[in-house]
């Protein structure tokens, strides 16, 4: 019961903070591809994958005062910070539900920009693609986030670097 | 002439009770309309178990797919003049309508969860696979299938066509929310689709609504917002669904217990293992899910037994109100108790959640992944539906969200009277 709910309860308190809705939805798809069981469904969106249960669980979360949302202006941007709150983390530890350590990959992740976890998630989504296939497409899809073939090379280490853990 | 251009000698059409006739012309659209993968969605219910709480919700998937088809087939006829429109995306439009939906299996949402599948990627390998619609599609051209694929999937670069699919206002959504309303028999769910086709534009990366339209598109968006909490949010079909889930879970658990089956359960031991290939995925309708669970009604196993009768009589868990917030520790209470009674909490309990957000708007400067509905005003500037309508923008980006907790009423019932774990048991529900 509410296993769902707290897996993504046990990734917020691994990552202590996580900062952009952006990168939230990104990371949690690569943890996902990365042999982690989270439940939310994705689909393709504006920025990649992009998941509309993972969305609806968080506000979920935060409306029963597991997690807290703040919304902040960075640069004459928005962007929203989430933490597990201390019901939240009562609620973990009483639900007994057994979650796995992600935390080495949350930090890798955390070291990352969102623009490129955007890309590794998008390189990912077409797993099922030839190398050359997937640069194609990552190249029409995302033309309009101007991806040099550097930040691909760098992209195709990190996936190699996920395979590792 | 080519067979992508090829027309029927005449005109086909199928009688339906939302759009009252579907058109078909196109040889691409009768020949993939034939073939056994997109045949066999008459065999899966477009609502699932809602027939358990509106008994008229019977409708398919089959029936739906043809009614997305119409809708787009009537868009682009509308589009034909219109500027920003290239012709030569009509039949690739029509097909991706056509098969949107061609991945479902039995009951999309609770076998897809069990069994951690998920129907987008089996349309893709349909589409794309050893089967008869890519025999058909691939006829047309032999990249064809791909590019279908693409739009379903909806990593194709042209957004245009993509949105009349897939956003917030597309023939999906227009369909199924007129057929359900349909079909269930509700008087919401309604609104005025052949004024908003009128007033559909074509743009460069969505289709817009003239700003004339704005009130049939509120309604579009007020019908959805009810057909969620009074249809598919339905506290009686997702008992249902709660069982649902709890066969498949048995049965699995059963599988790999070693248990045997007085029936071999053939069709799913390849869920079982995830190992599915296409070929078990599409032998798997919901005549044939029916059929293990009738017989499975009389396995000796206590509990698959007894969800599968309660399926099958429609003898569904009660529920109550609950707050998983504030409440959470009389949920673990409450499981400790029904362990204590000999009830399996696994599978005799669950809180369930239902959220939805009935539109979502762009806000400056964040990274929002919904494309909103733009009205296009008479000197052709695009505005934001939410800032243009007071109805809208009082429901835009607030979620609601819905949390029950459901259990088997009867087997507490059965506890004898003087007991003191069916008075806590009671204490807890009843508070």
């Amino acid at each position: 019961m509410l296993e769902d709910h707290a897996k993504l309860m046990s990734f917020f308190e691994q990552a202590d903070e996580v900062v952009g809705r952006k990168r939230l939805q990104k990371m949690v798809y690569i943890l996902k591809k990365s042999g982690f069981n989270f439940s939310e469904r994705y689909s393709f969106h504006f920025y990649g994958p992009y998941s509309e249960e993972l969305s609806t669980r968080i506000e979920e979360l935060c409306n029963l005062g597991f997690l807290v949302e703040e919304r902040e202006k960075e640069k004459g941007y928005y962007q929203y910070r989430y933490t597990l709150t201390d019901h939240g983390t009562s609620f973990l530890t009483d639900s007994n539900v057994e979650t796995p350590d992600m935390s080495g990959l949350i930090d890798r992740m955390n070291d990352q920009s969102s623009k490129f976890l955007e890309l590794v998630s998008t390189m990912l989504f077409f797993d099922n693609f030839s190398k050359e296939e997937v640069e194609e497409k990552v190249f029409t899809v995302k033309s309009k986030q101007n991806y040099s073939q550097q930040d691909l090379d760098d992209a195709w280490a990190f996936i190699d670097e996920l395979k590792q853990h | 002439m080519s067979y992508r251009d090829e027309q029927l000698s005449e005109e086909k059409v199928f009688k339906d009770p939302v759009h009252r006739y579907i058109h078909v012309r196109d040889r691409v659209i009768w020949d993939l309309i034939g073939t056994p993968e997109f045949q066999r969605l008459r065999r899966i219910k477009q609502l699932g178990t809602t027939y358990l709480t509106f008994h008229g919700a019977e409708h398919s998937r089959f029936s739906h797919s043809l009614g997305v088809y119409e809708i787009v087939r009537r868009i682009v006829e509308n589009f034909r003049e219109q500027p920003n429109w290239n012709e030569n995306d009509r039949l690739l439009c029509l097909c991706a309508a056509l098969l949107h939906d061609l991945g479902h299996g039995p009951f999309s949402h609770s076998f897809e969860k069990v069994f951690d599948l998920d129907h987008e990627d089996y349309t893709r390998e349909i589409i794309l696979g050893d089967t008869k619609v890519n025999e058909v599609l691939s006829n047309v051209d032999p990249h064809f299938p791909q590019e279908v694929a693409d739009i379903i999937h909806k990593t194709h670069p042209n957004k245009l066509v993509v949105s009349l699919i897939s956003s917030q206002i597309d023939a999906d959504r227009m369909d199924y929310l007129q057929r359900d309303a349909y079909f269930t028999g509700v008087s919401y769910g309604h609104f005025d689709m052949e004024r908003i086709l009128r007033v559909m534009r074509p743009m460069d990366d969505q289709a817009v609504i003239k700003e004339s339209g704005m009130h049939a598109v509120e309604d579009y968006i007020m019908s959805r917002y009810q057909m969620y909490w009074q249809v598919y949010f339905h506290p009686v079909t997702r008992s249902a669904e709660v069982i649902l889930s709890k066969i498949l879970h048995r049965a699995k658990e059963l599988y790999h217990s070693d248990y045997k089956f007085k029936l071999a359960p053939t069709h799913f031991v390849s869920f079982f293992e995830k190992r599915v290939s296409l070929d078990d995925y599409l032998k798997l309708d919901e005549n044939v899910v029916f059929y293990y669970f009738h017989i499975w009604q009389e396995e000796e196993d206590d509990i698959l037994s007894d969800l599968c009768r309660r399926f099958v009589d429609r003898d569904l868990y009660k529920y109550i109100e609950f707050n998983p917030g504030s409440e959470y520790r009389e949920l673990m209470d409450l499981k400790d108790c029904f362990i204590e009674a000999g009830i399996d909490p696994s599978y005799y309990l669950e809180v369930d959640s239902s959220s939805d957000l009935p539109y979502d708007f762009y806000r400056q400067g964040e990274d929002e992944e919904r494309l909103p509905i733009l009205l296009q005003v008479p000197n052709g500037e695009l505005k934001e539906l939410s800032r243009q309508s007071e109805i809208v923008e009082a429901i835009s980006g607030k979620k609601r969200t819905d949390h029950k907790l459901y259990y088997a009423e009867d087997l507490i019932e059965k506890l004898p009277e003087d007991s003191q774990i069916k008075r806590r048991i009671n204490e807890i529900i009843k508070g």
